[in-house]
């Protein structure tokens, strides 16, 4: 922590911009009522490098709860998850973390 | 089912798969991906073509960026899908695969069970043996559910692979 006493003439950061960068995206998979169980679970396991248990526990997520984040990182790599994901059929979107 | 007729589709070794189908469903394995893309090369407007072409930014504020994805990706993501309806239409009359054209045959099926079952509405709650003969849509429910079975049985001989 810093001291709270501080020089009145100290420069001030652009903390708006420093912030905005470093915000995250999430991806999130929504439940459908299509794709199968299996190849939603192959998907995540093949396309992540999730183990079956956790692919499996995100399909079942997106199944009983409607939606899992599968995937989370730059705007640029939620944009190259998301269109792989629709390469592959899932119902996929991205939004900024709140 | 499986004590009188071997897996659809199996791994055989070397990252090959032994596909077993009946010819008249090799027929359908070419010609249904052949129909799916002439309606995406017609008009990707088609309402029951949405599954296909989702967006990709779902909140109110990032319509821009939905906007600007999909000038940029929309054409990438028609020229994936034509590839792999093309894989399907081409290899469905081959008895042995590699695991990507298999892979492919997961995503391809799945397209046209997409499209079929966005036609049909089909919901959580629905049982294709709820369908009567006379219903209109019946031969697309069946059409629908021996996809499922058989895109079922891509996934398990892929899953079955990767142990």
């Amino acid at each position: 922590m810093a001291p709270p006493t501080a020089p009145a003439d100290l420069e001030r950061p652009d903390v708006d911009d420093a912030v905005a960068v470093d915000v995250p995206w999430i991806v999130i998979v929504w439940n459908d009522p299509i794709n199968l169980m299996s190849y939603v679970t192959f998907v995540l396991q093949k396309l992540f490098g999730y183990s079956i248990e956790k692919a499996t526990q995100l399909m079942l997520d997106v199944h009983t709860i409607g939606r899992a984040v599968v995937s989370d990182g730059t705007r640029e790599k939620a944009e190259l998850d998301v269109f792989r994901l629709h390469e592959h059929g899932l119902w996929a979107t991205m939004e900024k973390q709140s | 089912m499986a004590l009188f007729r071997k897996p659809l589709i199996e791994g055989i070794g070397g990252g090959r798969f032994a596909i077993r189908l009946r010819e008249e469903e090799r027929e359908l394995l070419a010609s249904l991906p052949r129909q799916l893309r002439e309606l995406v090369d017609g008009s990707a407007d088609d309402p029951w073509l949405r599954r296909l072409f989702p967006p990709a930014y779902h909140q109110r504020e990032d319509a821009d960026k939905q906007t600007e994805w999909h000038r940029l990706m929309g054409e990438d993501l028609v020229v994936r899908r034509r590839e792999q309806l093309d894989v399907l239409a081409s290899t469905a009359s081959a008895t042995e695969l590699d695991e990507e054209q298999v892979m492919v045959w997961a995503q391809a099926l799945n397209d046209l069970r997409l499209y079929l079952g966005t036609r049909l509405d089909v919901s959580e709650d629905t049982d294709l043996d709820d369908y009567a003969e006379d219903d209109p849509d019946h031969s697309l429910y069946m059409l629908y559910g021996w996809l499922s079975y058989i895109q079922d049985s891509v996934i398990t001989a892929l899953s079955a692979q990767d142990r």
